[in-house]
């Protein structure tokens, strides 16, 4: 189990690792900073090159790769391009409201996955289960945005209900959380999530009470309600892990169009406007910043999978 | 009807077990028929979907058969074209990553060693970035454009056909046939692609529908966000893109019903014909 875990964090290592050069490496593509600086005819020559140097432009790339893994480790994102502002500090600013979308929606996602999953494998072939399953192909099926606008203009502008925007950067004195304007964009991005959970969660349940060993339960006289919610149960946590992993990445992407239409001000609308202005520096922080959440969310998954799940084969599948 | 059955070929076997999930039939039927309208586009709108017509904003009626937008072009013209878009970005995307996935899930499985690390750390890589986020950044980098979304979605979307393609032959590769194929001297390139690939033929169609309902999906948002396909030219996701305004929200429900409506059709019928696919191909599965 102990070499198990080190070797997954040793990949993880060299995962990382790799996050950050193709990051730096997309950097580099867009451009460097020098070139938009020049396009400013007040600029001079020589201030170019001192800034040039400053920000160690004049050095061979692996250096500069070095130089920024260093000011990272340091907490040191550099300076964005439009608000001047230290950007670690900007993603700070933003971070408690991205967590509290992403973490509502992913408890809704994962509770009504969970219900709905074991609720359809449980009673599979009925017309229930049937109903549950298109739902969950429909939500799947649905663009988020799509749906954001639908919501919209029923719950907000014909019922009047909810509003649309207008939640404020809680870093603001004297704001809270204010449930009302959560529930619109949590809502969508929980429905967005559940729909693939659903069948995984129902599939994987289908097949654990096809086993043997609940055959065998069933056969010393053992009644469904015991069967299910004692036996079965148990060993639907292992594709609950699973799921819980899976959602990690899809709610980074969700977030960020969704707090788009919603105005919700956190790291998704933060990394929608920089990439609108072009304001590099935040767009590769948070990219890197997600993609680091994301691994960390993996690494975390395939650890927890081979603590709930005694039959892993363990250093074979990775 | 015994002797029918033993004489029915692979692809038969197929086609009539699909036939019997018949959501999946259905939906099958619509997407070709969608497709169809689309192919024929040119012959089918009623304008030139970039064409300005006198009439701003009108609701659907007249020749206008869902009406127009507020410079004047008409919206059923423009959907058929933006449907065209949108599946051919689908398709070719999914079948650009289908391709590269293939490759390397093949190479990362059967050789093993070096490669497969390698290979898989990449794989692991490139999951680890949140999917629209590196759609959005390379939109940054490279100018939009349908080519261009195609190619970056196709090389996004490879990481998942790996995986399952490597999975697929390490389990192939401990089979008896493989052995004796071995065993009997067969190249690794005839055993690779003639006895290995044929075999993962079932999973990789079934999970490439997958990848192509996403990649519609992707490219809508895309162009939604206006990072996309770029106007004039229209598209699912930019012909959506004016409702992010209230007083087309509500005032003109017939700018982005259509459209949206329609990517939920194409996603929808994709899906479940890869459910369909899965249930006719693969008897051991259950959802």
């Amino acid at each position: 189990m102990a070499k198990y875990i080190a070797k997954r964090l040793l990949y993880g290592l060299i995962t990382l690792l790799g996050i950050t050069i193709i990051d730096f490496i997309l950097m580099n593509l867009v451009g460097n900073p020098i070139d938009i600086l020049a396009s400013n005819p007040k600029v001079s020559e020589g201030a170019l090159k001192v800034r040039a140097h400053e920000l160690g432009l004049d050095r061979p790339a692996w250096q500069q790769y070095f130089i920024w893994i260093g000011q990272i480790l340091h907490g040191n994102f550099g300076f964005s391009y439009k608000t001047y502002q230290p950007v670690s500090q900007m993603i700070l600013s933003h971070l408690f409201p991205t967590l509290i979308l992403m973490g509502t929606a992913l408890a809704v996602s994962m509770v009504i996955a969970v219900v709905f999953g074991i609720y359809s494998a449980v009673h599979v072939h009925t017309k229930r289960d049937y109903s549950i399953v298109f739902l969950a192909f429909l939500g799947q099926s649905v663009p988020g945005f799509f749906l954001a606008l639908v919501l919209i203009y029923f719950f907000s502008v014909r019922l009047g209900w909810l509003p649309s925007s207008g939640m404020r950067n809680l870093n603001d004195p004297g704001d809270g959380v204010q449930l009302r304007y959560l529930i619109l964009p949590a809502t969508v991005l929980a429905l967005s999530e559940a729909g693939n959970n659903i069948r995984y969660i129902r599939s994987a349940m289908l097949e654990i009470l096809n086993q043997d060993y609940l055959r065998t339960v069933k056969g010393k006289g053992v009644g469904r309600r015991i069967l299910i919610y004692r036996h079965a149960l148990r060993n639907a946590l292992i594709p609950i892990v699973t799921v819980f992993g899976m959602e990690i990445p899809g709610l980074f992407g969700g977030s960020v169009i969704l707090e788009q239409i919603f105005s919700w001000p956190g790291l998704g609308l933060m990394t929608m406007n920089a990439i609108l202005q072009r304001d590099y520096p935040v767009i590769m922080a948070t990219c890197l910043l997600s993609a680091v959440v994301v691994l960390l969310a993996n690494i975390v998954t395939d650890i927890l999978y081979a603590v709930v799940d005694p039959t892993v084969k363990l250093g074979k599948q990775f | 009807m015994m002797k029918k059955d033993v004489h029915e070929t692979y692809a038969g076997m197929v086609w009539r077990r699909f036939k019997r999930h018949r959501a999946g039939f259905a939906c099958l039927i619509l997407l070709l028929a969608i497709a169809a309208a689309a192919v024929l586009a040119p012959v089918l709108a009623p304008f030139d979907p970039d064409q300005i017509n006198p009439a701003f904003s009108q609701a659907p009626g007249g020749p206008y058969l869902l009406g127009t937008d507020q410079m004047g072009r008409d919206v059923f013209s423009r959907l058929l074209y933006g449907t065209r878009v949108s599946l051919t970005v689908g398709v070719l995307s999914t079948l650009l990553a289908t391709s590269i996935g293939v490759v390397l899930g093949l190479t990362a499985g059967y050789f093993g060693g070096w490669a497969d690390m390698v290979i898989m750390r990449v794989t692991d890589m490139i999951m680890s970035f949140p999917y629209i986020m590196l759609i959005l950044v390379a939109g940054v980098i490279f100018r939009p454009g349908m080519w261009m979304i195609i190619l970056i979605l196709g090389f996004i979307d490879w990481p998942g056909v790996a995986r399952l393609v490597r999975g697929e032959v390490l389990s192939l590769r401990e089979k008896d046939f493989i052995h004796s194929a071995e065993i009997a001297g067969m190249s690794r390139r005839y055993i690779l692609f003639s006895e290995i690939l044929p075999n993962c033929f079932a999973p990789i169609l079934i999970f490439a529908t997958g990848v192509m309902a996403i990649s519609i999906l992707d490219e809508a948002s895309l162009s939604f966000l206006g990072m996309g396909i770029q106007p004039p030219q229209a598209s699912l996701g930019n012909m959506l893109n004016g409702a992010q305004s209230i007083s087309v929200l509500t005032g003109m429900p017939w700018l982005w019903v259509a459209p949206g409506v329609m990517i939920i059709l194409l996603v929808v019928c994709t899906n479940f014909v890869g459910d369909a696919l899965r249930d006719a191909m693969d008897p051991n599965t259950s959802w």
